[in-house]
C-alpha cells in the first residue's frame, strides 16, 4: 500500500517531465520523420520513399552547405575553446572573492540583451560605415571604406561571441573544483607550465571541456540568426536551407529531411567527440 | 672546514601587505637530519617552509641548498621535494604515473622510470601498485606515495607539511614512527612542520620552536622540553602548570614568588633573573609534581603543600590528577602515578603535593606571554 502510494507520487512528479518530452520533442520528431519519408507526387498525392534524402544528395549546394556548416561549427567550438580556456582559467585560478565574481559577472552580462541585438551591435562595429572601418581610415591603415560584414569570419565573430559564456560557465566550474595544491605539486616535482597544463589541469578539466564544447558546438549548429545577420545572403548555413524550404517553398517534406539529417550530424559529431575524449554523456553533463 | 649543511636560512624574512610573517628566521639543518618547526597555526610556519620549496620569495635574507643560493630559482628547478597538507596526488593518474611524473618532467626512458617507481614503492612497503588508482588507496597508503613521489627524484631536502593532519589518531601515531623509520632509510634530510608537539618530539633530531615570525629555540626534543628558553617555549611545548605572580626573594637562580592567590612557590630561572618586586611565571611539568597520601611525609620540599583532589581523570597510563589549593582556589595538573596507594585516589582526599624547585621554571612576565 505505502509503495504504491510512493509509486504513484514518482509517477505524479515524473509526469511534467514526460509530458514535455513526449509532446514537444517526441510527438514533433516523430510528425517530422513521417512528412520527411513521404514523397509528392502529386497534388495532395504522396507516396513513402526515401525520395527527400536523396534530393540531399544530389545537389551539390545542399551537401556542400551541411559540410560548410558542419566545418564552420567545429571550428566555432574550437576557436570559442581557445579562447574561453585562458578566460576561465584566469577566473577560476588567478582571482579571488569580489574580483571573480565581478569577473565571471561581466561575462555574463552581455546575455542580458537579447542575441538579435547584440548581433546588431557587432554589425554597427563591422559594417562598411562601422566603428571598425572609421578608425582604420581614421589611422590611415586603410584609405577607403571597407566592409567587414558578410563574410566567414564575421561568422565566426559573432557565433563566438554568442556562445563563449557556455563554455566559460562549465570551465570555470570543473577548473575551481582543482585543487591549488596540485598545481604547486607539479611545479614542486619539476614540471613546467605545459606539462602541468597538459597532464594535470586539462585531464582534470576534461569534463569541462566536453561539455562546453557540447553545448557550443550545438549552439553553433543551430544558430540561424547570427549567421543570416553577420554572413548576410551568402552565408550558406544549413539552418537557412531549412527555413527556406519550410517557408519560402513549402515544401515541408524536404525541409524535415533536412532537420534529420542536422539531428544526424550533431548526434555523430557529438558522439564522435565523446569517444575521442574518452568521456561520458553522464559524466560531463551529470555534474 | 665542515660539510655544507643542507639547507641553511639566513636572515629570511617574508613581509605581507600589513603584517611580517616570517622575521629573521635563521637556521641550520645538517644532512641526513630530521628537523621540525614547531609552532601554532599562523606562526609564519607554512610561509616559512613554501618560501623553501620556492613557492614564495623572501623580502630579504638568503636560502641555501647545499651552499647554492636559492633566490630566484623557481620551484621546479630547485633540488627539494614538498609532500603537501593532504598530499596532492593527482587523481587523474594511477599509482605508477603519480610516482613517475617527476621523472617524466627530467625526460628520463620510460623503461628507466619504470624501474626507479617499482623499486620506490617497494622501498615505502607497497610494491606493485603502480596500476591503482589513488582513491582505491587507504590514508597510510597514500602518505607513502606521497613520499615516494618525493623520494624517487632523490631531492636534497624533503619538506613535510603536516601531512599527519588528516589521519585519525590511531594511524598518526603509527605513521609518527614510520616516518621516521622512512628517514633513516633514505637518509633524506626531512623538514618537517607542524603544529603538534608531540609529532615534533617524537621524530625529530632538532626542533625549532616558532612564535609570531620568529625562532624562539632550536633545540633537541629533551632541550626544549627540559630547558626552555623562554615562557612561550615552556608553555608550547609539552604540558605544564603555570602560575603568575609577584617575585619576593631571589636565591641565585631560584626566585621565590607569591601568586595571585597568597601561596608561595619557588623555582629555578635559567633564562635571566627577574628582580625582586617584578611580576614573573613559573611552569612545573605535571610529571615532576610528586604526590604523597602521607601529610607527614616531604615537607622538606619547598614547594610542598597539601592539596584537595578536585578531579582524577583516568587514562591509563597518561592518567591525571587535579588539585585545588585549599587556600586559593588555584589548581594543578600532576600526572598521576598507577601505583602504591595513588591508585585508589579519589575526589576529596587530601595529599601532599611538591616539587624540587631546579625542576620548575621561572621567566619573567614580558611581551611573550600570551602564545598558550
Amino acid at each position: 500500500m505505502v509503495s504504491d502510494r510512493s509509486k504513484l507520487g514518482f509517477y505524479l512528479l515524473l509526469s511534467p517531465l514526460l509530458l514535455w518530452l513526449v509532446t514537444l520533442i517526441i510527438l514533433p520528431h516523430i510528425g517530422l520523420f513521417f512528412v520527411s519519408i513521404s514523397e509528392k507526387i502529386g497534388v495532395r498525392e504522396y507516396e513513402t520513399g526515401l525520395g527527400n534524402y536523396a534530393v540531399f544528395f544530389n545537389e551539390p549546394l545542399y551537401w556542400r552547405t551541411f559540410a560548410r556548416t558542419a566545418f564552420m561549427s567545429i571550428s566555432t567550438t574550437v576557436l570559442t575553446l581557445v579562447l574561453g580556456f585562458p578566460i576561465a582559467y584566469y577566473i577560476a585560478k588567478l582571482t579571488r572573492g569580489r574580483t571573480k565574481t565581478t569577473l565571471f559577472l561581466m561575462c555574463l552580462i552581455p546575455f542580458w540583451v537579447s542575441e538579435l541585438v547584440r548581433t546588431f551591435g557587432w554589425m554597427i562595429l563591422l559594417r562598411e560605415t562601422g566603428v571598425l572601418s572609421n578608425v582604420l581610415q581614421y589611422t590611415g591603415l586603410i584609405s577607403g571604406p571597407v566592409e567587414f560584414l558578410y563574410n566567414d569570419a564575421a561568422i565566426m565573430v559573432g557565433l563566438v561571441y554568442t556562445s563563449i559564456l557556455f563554455m566559460i560557465v562549465p570551465l570555470v566550474t570543473t577548473l575551481d573544483s582543482l585543487d591549488d595544491s596540485l598545481i604547486e605539486a607539479g611545479y614542486d616535482l619539476g614540471g613546467s607550465g605545459i606539462s602541468i597544463l597538459r597532464e594535470i589541469v586539462i585531464p582534470h578539466a576534461m569534463p569541462g571541456i566536453v561539455s562546453g564544447c557540447i553545448v557550443v558546438f550545438m549552439l553553433s549548429l543551430g544558430n540561424y540568426l547570427t549567421p543570416i545577420l553577420l554572413g548576410g545572403k551568402d552565408s550558406l548555413w544549413f539552418t537557412g536551407l531549412i527555413y527556406t524550404q519550410f517557408i519560402t517553398r513549402f515544401n515541408w517534406e524536404l525541409g524535415s529531411a533536412f532537420g534529420f539529417l542536422l539531428l544526424g550530424l550533431s548526434s555523430a559529431v557529438v558522439f564522435l567527440g565523446l569517444k575521442l575524449s574518452r568521456q561520458s554523456l553522464s559524466n560531463t553533463m551529470g555534474r | 672546514m665542515a660539510p655544507t649543511a643542507d639547507l641553511v636560512c639566513r636572515d629570511l624574512t617574508k613581509d605581507f601587505d600589513d603584517f611580517r610573517a616570517v622575521d629573521h628566521v635563521s637556521f641550520e639543518v645538517p644532512q641526513g637530519s630530521f628537523f621540525s618547526i614547531l609552532g601554532p597555526s599562523g606562526c609564519g610556519k607554512t610561509t616559512l617552509l613554501r618560501m623553501i620549496a620556492g613557492f614564495q620569495f623572501p623580502s630579504s635574507g638568503d636560502l641555501l641548498i647545499k651552499g647554492n643560493s636559492m633566490i630566484g630559482v623557481g620551484p621546479n628547478k630547485r633540488p627539494v621535494s614538498m609532500v603537501f597538507q593532504h598530499l596532492a596526488l593527482f587523481p587523474m593518474m594511477n599509482i605508477g604515473r603519480n610516482v613517475g611524473f617527476g621523472l617524466r618532467q627530467r625526460g628520463v626512458s620510460s623503461s628507466e622510470i619504470k624501474a626507479r617507481v617499482g623499486r620506490v614503492l617497494e622501498r615505502v612497503g607497497l610494491p606493485g601498485i603502480e596500476d591503482r588508482q589513488v582513491d582505491q588507496l587507504s590514508g597510510g597508503q597514500k602518505q607513502r606515495v606521497a613520499i615516494a613521489r618525493c623520494m624517487v627524484l632523490e631531492p636534497d631536502v624533503l619538506l613535510l607539511d603536516e601531512p599527519l593532519g588528516a589521519l585519525d589518531l590511531k594511524l598518526r601515531e603509527h605513521m609518527k614512527i614510520e616516518l621516521k623509520t622512512l628517514q633513516a632509510e633514505f637518509n633524506t634530510t626531512f623538514v618537517y612542520i607542524t603544529h603538534d608537539q608531540s609529532e615534533a618530539l617524537v621524530m625529530s633530531d632538532n626542533i625549532a620552536v616558532m612564535n609570531k615570525g620568529k625562532f624562539d629555540q632550536i633545540g633537541t626534543a629533551k632541550e626544549l622540553y627540559y630547558e626552555p628558553a623562554n615562557a612561550f617555549v615552556a608553555g608550547f611545548v609539552g604540558d605544564a602548570n603555570r602560575f603568575e605572580g609577584k617575585v619576593t626573594a631571589v636565591n641565585g637562580q631560584i626566585v621565590s614568588l607569591v601568586t595571585g592567590g597568597g601561596v608561595e612557590l619557588h623555582a629555578q630561572a635559567t633564562a635571566g633573573v627577574p628582580a625582586i618586586g617584578q611580576r614573573a611565571q613559573i611552569f612545573v611539568r605535571p610529571e615532576a609534581i610528586a604526590l604523597s597520601k602521607d601529610p607527614s611525609q616531604g615537607s622538606e620540599s619547598p614547594n610542598a603543600s597539601k592539596r584537595i583532589v578536585d578531579s582524577v581523570l583516568f587514562n591509563g597510563a597518561n592518567s591525571m590528577v587535579i588539585l585545588r589549593d585549599p587556600k586559593s582556589g588555584e589548581t594543578i595538573q600532576v600526572t598521576l602515578p598507577q601505583t602504591g596507594d595513588l591508585l585508589g585516589l579519589t575526589k576529596g582526599e587530601t595529599v601532599l603535593a611538591g616539587w624540587h624547585p631546579t625542576q620548575a621554571r621561572c621567566f619573567a612576565s614580558g611581551g611573550a606571554v600570551d602564545g598558550i
